[in-house]
């Protein structure tokens, strides 16, 4: 059964040290919030998974959680490069991670055979890429009908998914609509789910049959958290802060500087204290 | 800028726009194929349908989107489909017919590198890597890549094969069993470029207005091919300037826009 609980107890209760862990939202519905509440409870030795690490990855590896990160795509989405996530892979600061590599339509297939419990997925992908000569996760197979050489990667089974979605009802159904990305398949991949919601509602009697629920039991806890995905959006609530993550380049440039904004925005902030920062992304009614 | 009244790089911009038709449906790369693909848009293909890897399918923003995942995307869009969607049925079901890159690498084959600069295993810089890219240069019918000149950029030989174009040139692709087409144009800030029809590599077409042979062969780090008949890219047209230097004011104003010097 769903347990409707602040995000503290949420994230205490689902997620452990050593733990395989996707914190999932393509550029949209990222869950800043949980992840932040995760930095401060202070958990080590994590396998990251997240097709475009962004932001809280880079302060998670930054601050010395992962073990491992399994992504497709480490940048700043428009901007650059991820400067904590290089120090680590380039330095071995704060400590030497281990790389596991895709492409987004190898995370995606992985994520959806997650999903529909599969062991692997099959593609027609990695032809001639580099990365399939790295990752000796990526291998190929041959079509039994037809003899054409696919790829194939394993499934991506979490320990537990944290996403961020629009809204929940009472009974603990969630909405995620728009840039719907990964989110879906990332929950159903996983043990366990968590999700972070702008608000509650009474019921979903309203909504468009066809919208992307995810029923109440396909998930273990929702916390409420308004401006929970910040800097990230929540499609029909604010919009992408593009200007933190212009902003984020020069923090992470520098290891002090990135250490004072961790300890002031997040150490010692609260899941609270999203819904302020959302304010003026608001769009006028 | 010049005295010709546009800069090489909205000439590299313009140039690439006008490779766009309005029935081309269009996977964008961000950054400078991202504007081209809204200058063809908003001038001569206003048909044209613009995906960007979100899942986001016809889309029409009035800013270029920072990101790839921008609300804008999928507000104007016909359709918005999840990313396994996206990269299962759209691009691997063979309905992109254009696949527009940049690079941060690229050799004289079309091959891109955005993962790597130094040794894989110990990058002397670690770059963002392939995103949708290794994919989108094999399954769009064909490959347009965009970028600016540079000898760190365009090389002899580039670090990692992110994107496979040609490999080795030839029918290097054919051997791999990949029967798209690769990339078919390159548009820098200074010329034209299409593979030759036999070796596939590289060969300056067209040399934007003012451009001398000297100053490409400078700016690049291979031995560079020039086609026997060579154009001269025609000059911006005023509409086209105008259409590209508004979606940038727009775009400026809107990614500064929500700049409040606070915490992210």
């Amino acid at each position: 059964m769903v347990k409707f609980l602040p995000l503290k107890e949420a994230v205490a209760e689902n997620l452990h040290d050593g733990d395989t862990v996707a914190f999932e939202g393509f550029t949209h519905l990222i869950p800043t919030a949980a992840a932040h509440e995760a930095i401060r409870q202070g958990f080590r030795d994590l396998t990251l998974i997240r097709m475009t690490p962004d932001l809280i990855y880079d302060q998670m590896i930054g601050m010395g959680m992962a073990k491992k990160i399994i992504f497709s795509y480490v940048g700043n989405p428009g901007v650059g490069l991820l400067r904590r996530a290089r120090d680590a892979i380039e330095n071995g600061f704060p400590r030497a991670i281990e790389v596991e590599e895709h492409s987004h339509a190898g995370m995606a297939n992985a994520y959806e055979a997650g999903a529909a419990g599969l062991p692997c997925a099959v593609f027609r992908g990695y032809r001639g890429a580099g990365l399939a000569s790295v990752n000796p996760n990526i291998k190929s197979i041959t079509c039994p009908f037809t003899g054409e050489v696919l790829a194939a990667v394993p499934a991506i089974k979490p320990d537990v998914t944290f996403i961020h979605a629009q809204k929940a009802d009472r009974k603990g159904n969630v909405l995620v609509e728009g840039i719907i990305g990964i989110q879906k398949e990332a929950v159903l991949a996983a043990k366990r789910a968590v999700v972070t919601v702008e608000q509650v509602v009474e019921n979903f009697d309203d909504l468009h049959p066809n919208l992307t629920v995810l029923p109440s039991w396909t998930i273990a806890a929702i916390s409420v958290v308004p401006g929970g995905s910040h800097p990230s959006y929540t499609h029909g609530y604010y919009e992408r802060d593009n200007a933190a993550y212009l902003e984020w380049d020069e923090i992470a440039a520098d290891r002090d500087r990135f250490q004072a904004w961790m300890q002031k925005n997040v150490i010692e902030s609260s899941a609270d204290d999203f819904a302020g920062r959302v304010e003026h992304l608001r769009k006028a009614a | 800028m010049s005295e010709l009244g546009f800069t090489p790089n909205e000439m590299m911009t313009i140039a690439a726009s006008r490779a766009l038709k309005s029935d081309d449906v269009c996977f964008v790369g961000i950054g400078a194929p991202s504007a081209a693909c809204n200058v063809a848009r908003l001038t001569h293909a206003p048909d044209i349908t613009l995906i960007y890897e979100s899942g986001t399918i016809g889309t029409a923003p009035d800013v270029l989107p920072l990101s790839i995942g921008d609300g804008e995307l999928c507000e104007t869009a016909v359709t918005t489909v999840a990313v396994p969607e996206m990269f299962r049925y759209w691009l691997q079901g063979g309905r992109i017919s254009i696949g527009f890159l940049g690079a941060a690498q690229l050799d004289k084959f079309g091959n891109i590198n955005t993962t790597v600069i130094g040794d894989y295993a110990h990058p002397k810089t670690r770059l963002p890597g392939g995103g949708g890219a290794p994919e989108i240069a094999t399954s769009s019918r064909q490959v347009y890549i965009t970028m600016a000149q540079s000898k760190r950029g365009m090389v002899e030989k580039i670090d990692f094969f992110t994107s496979f174009g040609h490999g080795e040139g030839r029918d290097h692709r054919k051997r791999l069993g990949i029967d798209t087409a690769g990339p078919t144009l390159l548009i820098t800030d200074l010329a034209i470029w299409k593979p030759d029809p036999v070796t596939k590599e590289f060969t300056v077409v067209s040399l934007h207005p003012g451009v001398t042979r000297e100053q490409v062969q400078e700016t690049c780090g291979w031995v560079v091919k020039f086609a026997e008949a060579l154009d001269e890219t025609p000059a911006p047209t005023e509409l086209e300037l105008k259409t590209l230097r508004d979606l940038q004011a727009r775009t400026k104003a809107a990614h500064q826009g929500t700049a409040k010097g606070k915490a992210a």
